[in-house]
Order: C-alpha cells, then structure tokens, then sequence
C-alpha cells in the first residue's frame, strides 16, 4: 500500500472536492467535456481505443492516433461505496464506480440520479455518460443509470 | 538467480510496534536497523549495501554513518521490500556489495516525522480518479472486490472468514495489536467503512519498523543465527490506478510475480509449508491464493472459510496475524518477510512446526505493484 490520498493537496481553507488541472496530453479530454462529448483515443494503425489520453498506442506504440467522440454508454463494472472517511466535498455514503464503455476502456465515475445502495447499484447495470460541471473550467465525465 | 545463493543473516522489528509517540519514523529506521545488526552480531561498518522505500537511502545512510558501495531506493508502496530483497540478491551475486541492510519504517499512526502523502491536480490520478471522491486506501482498495465476488462466486462470508482466521493467529502473537476472539458475524456486524467492506475486513493503523540484513551463503554460514535462504523471486508492477487494472478478477501485477518466484525457486505448491500474503484488506489473500496458482479463484473464498489457512490447517496463512490483526505502518511487506524469516528460523509465535519453505508475497499500491520472496532453511 502507500498510496497518497487523493485531495490531501487541497485547499484546506476550503473542503472543496479535488480538482483534475489538465495537461497538453489531457486537455482534448477536458475540452470534450465541457462540450458535452466523452472523448477517447484510437490507434490510426491497429484501432486500440485507450485510456487515460496520452499521444501515442500503449498496445502498439504508433504515434498516429486519433480523438473520437465515445457513445457515452456503458455498464457498472464494480464500485465502493464510501462511509469514511470521506473526501473533501463528498457527503457520505457515496459510491465510487468503475464503468466500463462500451468501446472497451473503463473509468472512474460516480452514479449520479440513483440511490447510493447495493440493491440500486447491480453490477452490469446500463449506464450513460452524463456531465457535471464542477466549475467554468473543468465539466467532469459522470455516469448515472440508461434511460429506457 | 542461483537458488540459495544468498541468505538473510540478521533480521529484526523496532523494539516497540503499535503506538510509538516517542519517535521520529527516521529514528523508527535506525532502531530497526540497530536491532537487525545485533542480531546479525555485525557492526555498522560492516554494511555496505542499503535499502529502503519512501525515506531515501541517502536519507537513511547518512542517519546510520554508512557510506555503501550498492544503494536501492525502489519504493512502489508496501511491497517495495520484496523487491529489495530480489535486488539485494542480485547485488550480493553480482559482486556489487557484500552485506546488505534493507530498512522500514513508519509512523503511520503518530505521524512524527512522515511527509504527508499529496496527488498532483495534475497526475493521471489527480485528473481521472481524486475528482470522484477517493481518499485514502479503504475507498480504493476494495473497488474491485465486488466484480472479483461475482466473476468467481465468493460470498461475504467467505472474506469475512479472512479477519476471523487471521485472529486467530494473532491470538497466539504477544506482540499483535489485535488478539481477541472475532467471528463472521462480528466482521459483518462491524462498522461500515467502503460497501462491501467494513472495519474489521480493513487494516489496522500503527507504527513501527523492521530491517534485514543477507550476505552471500558462502558468508552466512559464520553468523550467529541459522541462515535463511532464498530460493526464488519474483517483482512487477500494474498500475497506480486501480480504475485502470486489466482485469478486477485477478491482479496482472501477482500473475508475473508470484510465478515468476515459484519458477525461480523451482518448487510446487504442495512444497509450501508456510504462506504470507499481505493483507492489507481482507480480499488480498484470496487475490495471491489465486493469482500465485495455489487453487482456481473460484476456490479461494471456501479454502479460507473452510479453515484450511488457520492454525493447525494445510496451509498455514499471515501466520503473525497479519495487517488485519498485528500490525500495519502503511508498508505491510516488511513485517510479512519478518514473519517468514521468524518461521524458517524455527522462532515465530505461532511457528509451524518443522517448515522448510516460506512463501512471502507483496502488494503495492492497490494492486499497483507485486513482489514474491520465497524463502529456504535449507542450504
């Protein structure tokens, strides 16, 4: 173990939640979600579609990739859900999901719209992408339960 | 690796663990180091190799007044440990150095002297995983035990089974933080921390240390205690995201270094008399059961929960009580190699009789990092 914990570093005048501050490799991500779009990378030379963004395959190393907007759909892949202790601007008990889309990559997101309950939250469930906007620059990529 | 071509020679934890208000995680090291070199009958001089993880070697060496021809400061969280003992192993072979001391310590519960731990806004971590209300081990961790229960079949139960036997043998350790009795029903009764896991299914908060000294086994043979040898190793690391594991049903991190050890050491499972697997949560034992090929995932929940880990079970497991009930500074993977060490010397509390081979396995991170250690008294 050892692991840091996330949201150490912020600001502790106020407990507000961590913020993600993109870099040049990140920032088409962000930029898509602030737009309203999930975007992933694929490799122009064997079509891996990856995840977190970086310039280049992590299966074949080609540097020739390209940004396409996801379908925003997927399925809960497995989640917490947190008790304590909770992070800075989270009110417990909130579930900390993995989702996986449907173009292969998986992400962290929370379950918006649904109860924070183990009946609620079924393993395989659809779920949609939907946007939160946390402040005028950073729009987190969500997840809550499919309509229909 | 040449099998049991270097041995551990001295090996000792600080002379308190649990609660340590009196001292600095930097003088934690020191008294762990000091304790190993007694044991080992060396001086400080006689180091010339050094080791260690989150402090630097630099940090600690100079604390110790050794100047060393070899230095490791591989540090992947708690199991950074095994991979200094492969390291040093490899050192020791290679003619680099000769007598290597490998040191932990932590003050994880007092928090004298130790750096708080902080995510860059800007990491991969910091943008795709902190935004979402991680904070801390026990919301990360278990993220990926509820795909693991379903994929393989595992119940609540059957890990909770995990806190309940490792009591158990820490029921028969005078220095476990955790001794009293517990049963399934009191881990699922206990306080929620992260759904599916609860108090008594996370690691304990303490302080303390442990240090370890290996020489050649040409050399070991001089030295007052009887030499531990290691027959086999095995490191890798994953990922730093647990979002982004290959897979939440096995750790690839364990698939490459725990076989990777049992190859080394040339050996088969039913060799194994005794079994370390850190536990920092109580998931992690059925994770290395299965990812170190000692049953089918599906298996590992009711081999716990039928008892076959317990004391005077088949395959005696976390011997020492484990970080659920001995003790957990932050880096478990040294005080399970201390616990294997004690075994294969004949010492431990709770001592299996007559073991031959020890098999010590580590995790960092969650499931970030891996690394195996199997362990001889015979030369």
């Amino acid at each position: 173990m050892t692991p840091p914990l996330p949201g150490e570093n912020n600001d502790m005048a106020e407990a507000s939640r961590a913020r993600p501050k993109p870099t040049p490799e990140t920032q088409h991500f962000w930029d898509g979600t602030q737009a309203g779009e999930l975007r992933l990378q694929r490799c122009d030379e064997c079509a891996n579609v990856y995840f977190p963004p970086r310039p280049f395959c992590p299966s074949c190393a080609s540097r020739k990739v390209s940004v396409f907007k996801a379908s925003g759909r997927g399925t809960l892949y497995s989640y917490v859900i947190n008790h304590r202790p909770a992070a800075p601007g989270f009110t417990p008990p909130y579930a900390i999901a993995v989702v996986e889309l449907e173009e292969g990559p998986r992400l962290m997101s929370n379950i918006l719209d649904c109860p924070q309950t183990p009946e609620a939250l079924v393993l395989d469930m659809k779920l949609e992408v939907a946007f939160e906007k946390l402040d005028d620059a950073i729009t987190l990529a969500q997840f809550r339960p499919a309509k229909g | 690796m040449r099998r049991n071509a270097v041995a551990v020679v001295g090996a000792a934890e600080t002379t308190e663990l649990g609660v340590i208000p009196n001292m600095s995680q930097l003088q934690l090291h020191a008294d762990a180091a000091l304790n190993a070199i007694k044991d080992a009958g060396l001086k400080l001089s006689d180091i010339d190799g050094i080791a260690t993880a989150v402090e630097t070697p630099q940090q600690i060496a100079h604390y110790l007044g050794i100047t060393p021809t070899w230095v490791d400061g591989t540090s992947v969280g708690g199991c950074s440990f095994m991979l200094h003992v492969r390291h040093a192993a490899a050192a020791i072979e290679a003619g680099l150095c000769k007598t290597v001391l490998i040191t932990h310590a932590e003050s994880g519960k007092s928090m004298i002297g130790k750096a708080p731990r902080s995510i860059p806004a800007d990491s991969l971590q910091g943008q795709f995983e902190a935004p979402f209300g991680v904070y801390g081990p026990p919301s990360m961790f278990p993220i990926p035990v509820l795909r693991y229960m379903k994929t393989h079949g595992i119940t609540h139960e059957q890990i909770a089974s995990v806190a309940v036997v490792q009591r158990e043998w820490a029921a028969k350790n005078p220095r476990a933080t955790m001794k009293a009795p517990i049963t399934v029903e009191d881990v699922l009764n206990s306080r929620m921390i992260a759904y599916p896991f609860r108090i008594l299914q996370c690691c304990l908060v303490t302080d303390g240390g442990g240090a370890l000294i290996m020489t050649s086994a040409e050399r070991a043979k001089d030295f007052p205690h009887k030499p531990v040898y290691i027959l086999g190793t095995g490191e890798s690391v994953e990922t730093p995201m647990v979002s982004q594991m290959k897979t939440f049903d096995s750790s690839r991190a364990f698939t490459v270094a725990g076989p990777t050890a049992f190859r080394e050491a040339g050996i088969a499972h039913s060799d194994v008399d005794h079994l370390m697997i850190y536990d920092a949560f109580a998931h992690l034992p059925l994770y290395g059961l299965g990812d170190l090929g000692f049953m089918p995932h599906e298996e590992t929940g009711k081999f716990i929960a039928d008892g076959n880990t317990r004391p005077g079970g088949k395959l005696p497991m976390n011997t020492n009580g484990g970080g659920l009930s001995y003790m957990h500074s932050g880096m478990y993977g040294m005080y399970a190699l201390q616990e294997s060490v004690r075994q294969m010397r004949g010492i431990a509390p709770a001592q299996v009789p007559g073991a031959k081979i020890s098999v010590c396995h580590g995790v960092g991170g969650m499931f970030a990092a891996s690394g195996t250690v199997i362990f001889t008294n015979e030369a």
